[in-house]
C-alpha cells in the first residue's frame, strides 16, 4: 500500500478476529468439559488446549502472523527459554 | 524536501515485546514452582482446588477472551480511520477489564471470609500441599489483578487519547502496545484457568 500502511503495520480483519474469539470459547468449553471427565483427560485438555488458546493469541490478536521474521525470532527463543527452564525443572525433580 | 518527523513504529513495538518478553519470565518462574510443588504435592493441590469456584474462574475467562478482542478490534478501527469506533472499543475493553477485577474482587471476598487467606490461622493449619497451592493462589492471581488493573488505566487513557484525535490512523503504535500489554495479560490467564480453577 504506502507508508502510512507501514507505519502501522498489518490490518486484521474484525471478521477474522471475530472468528478467533469465537475458537477462543470454543476451546475454553472443550477445556471445562474434558476436566469434568477425568483427571487424566483434564491434565491431557491442560497441555493441549491451553497452548493452543495462547498460540491462537500470539498469532491473531497480537498480530504475530504478519510481523517479520526478526519479532518471531525473538518471541520463539523466549518461549523456548521458559520450556528449556521447566523441562530442566522436571528433570531435576524426577530423577532426584 | 521535509521529510516527515520519525517515529519508528517498528522500534517501539520491538520495545514492547521486549518488555513483555520480561513479564513472560516474572510469571514463567511462578508457573515453575507451581509445576514443581504439584509435582510433589499431586492429592494436596487437587483437594485445595476444590475449594475454588470453577464458574467464576469460567465467566472470568470469557469476560477477558472478549476483552481481548474488544482490544484487536479497536486497533483495527483506528488502523482503519473509524477513530470514534476505535475510542469506544478500547474504552469497552477497560469495562470489561473492570468487570473482571470485580468478579475477582468478590471471589477473593469470599476466600477470606471462609479464613483464607496467606498467613490465616486456617491455611497455616492445612496440610502444607495445600497451603502452598493457596499461597501461589493468592500471589499468582494477584500479581495478575496487579496487571489487569494497570491495563484497565492504560486503556482508558489510550481510548482517550483516541477519541481527542493523538493516537489515529498512522500513528497508532501506542494503542498497538496497549494492546500487546492486555494481550499478554490474558494469555496468562488462559494458563491460570486451568492450573487453580479446573485442577479438581
Amino acid at each position: 500500500m504506502n507508508a502510512m500502511a507501514q507505519e502501522q503495520g498489518h490490518v486484521v480483519e474484525p471478521s477474522t478476529l471475530l472468528k478467533v474469539w469465537a475458537a477462543l470459547v470454543v476451546l475454553t468449553g472443550l477445556l471445562v468439559a474434558a476436566s469434568l471427565v477425568s483427571p487424566a483427560l483434564a491434565v491431557a485438555a491442560m497441555l493441549t488446549l491451553t497452548p493452543l488458546k495462547a498460540g491462537l493469541v500470539f498469532y491473531y490478536f497480537m498480530h504475530l502472523k504478519h510481523e517479520g521474521p526478526l519479532l518471531r525470532g525473538m518471541v520463539l527463543a523466549a518461549l523456548t527459554v521458559l520450556v528449556v527452564f521447566i523441562g530442566m525443572m522436571f528433570l531435576d525433580l524426577a530423577f532426584r | 524536501m521535509s521529510e516527515p518527523a520519525h517515529a519508528d513504529y517498528q522500534g517501539a513495538k520491538i520495545g514492547m515485546w521486549l518488555f513483555l518478553f520480561t513479564e513472560l519470565m516474572l510469571f514463567g518462574g511462578l508457573f515453575l514452582l507451581y509445576a514443581a510443588y504439584r509435582m510433589l504435592h499431586p492429592a494436596e493441590f487437587h483437594r485445595a482446588s476444590q475449594e475454588l469456584n470453577a464458574v467464576i474462574g469460567v465467566g472470568n475467562t470469557l469476560v477477558l477472551l472478549t476483552s481481548s478482542l474488544f482490544a484487536a478490534l479497536a486497533l483495527t478501527a483506528v488502523q482503519q480511520g473509524r477513530g470514534e469506533a476505535g475510542a469506544r472499543w478500547a474504552a469497552l475493553t477497560a469495562c470489561l477489564g473492570a468487570l473482571f477485577l470485580m468478579n475477582k474482587g468478590l471471589e477473593w471476598g469470599a476466600k477470606f471470609h471462609h479464613g483464607i487467606f496467606p498467613g490465616s490461622a486456617l491455611v497455616k493449619a492445612m496440610p502444607p500441599g495445600e497451603g502452598l497451592f493457596f499461597g501461589l493462589y493468592f500471589t499468582m492471581t494477584g500479581l495478575h489483578a496487579l496487571h489487569v488493573l494497570i491495563g484497565v488505566v492504560l486503556l482508558a487513557v489510550v481510548a482517550l487519547l483516541v477519541k481527542g484525535g493523538r493516537v489515529r490512523q498512522g500513528d497508532c503504535v501506542l494503542l498497538e502496545n496497549a494492546g500487546l500489554y492486555w494481550h499478554l495479560v490474558d494469555v496468562i490467564w488462559i494458563f491460570l484457568l486451568p492450573l487453580f480453577y479446573l485442577a479438581a
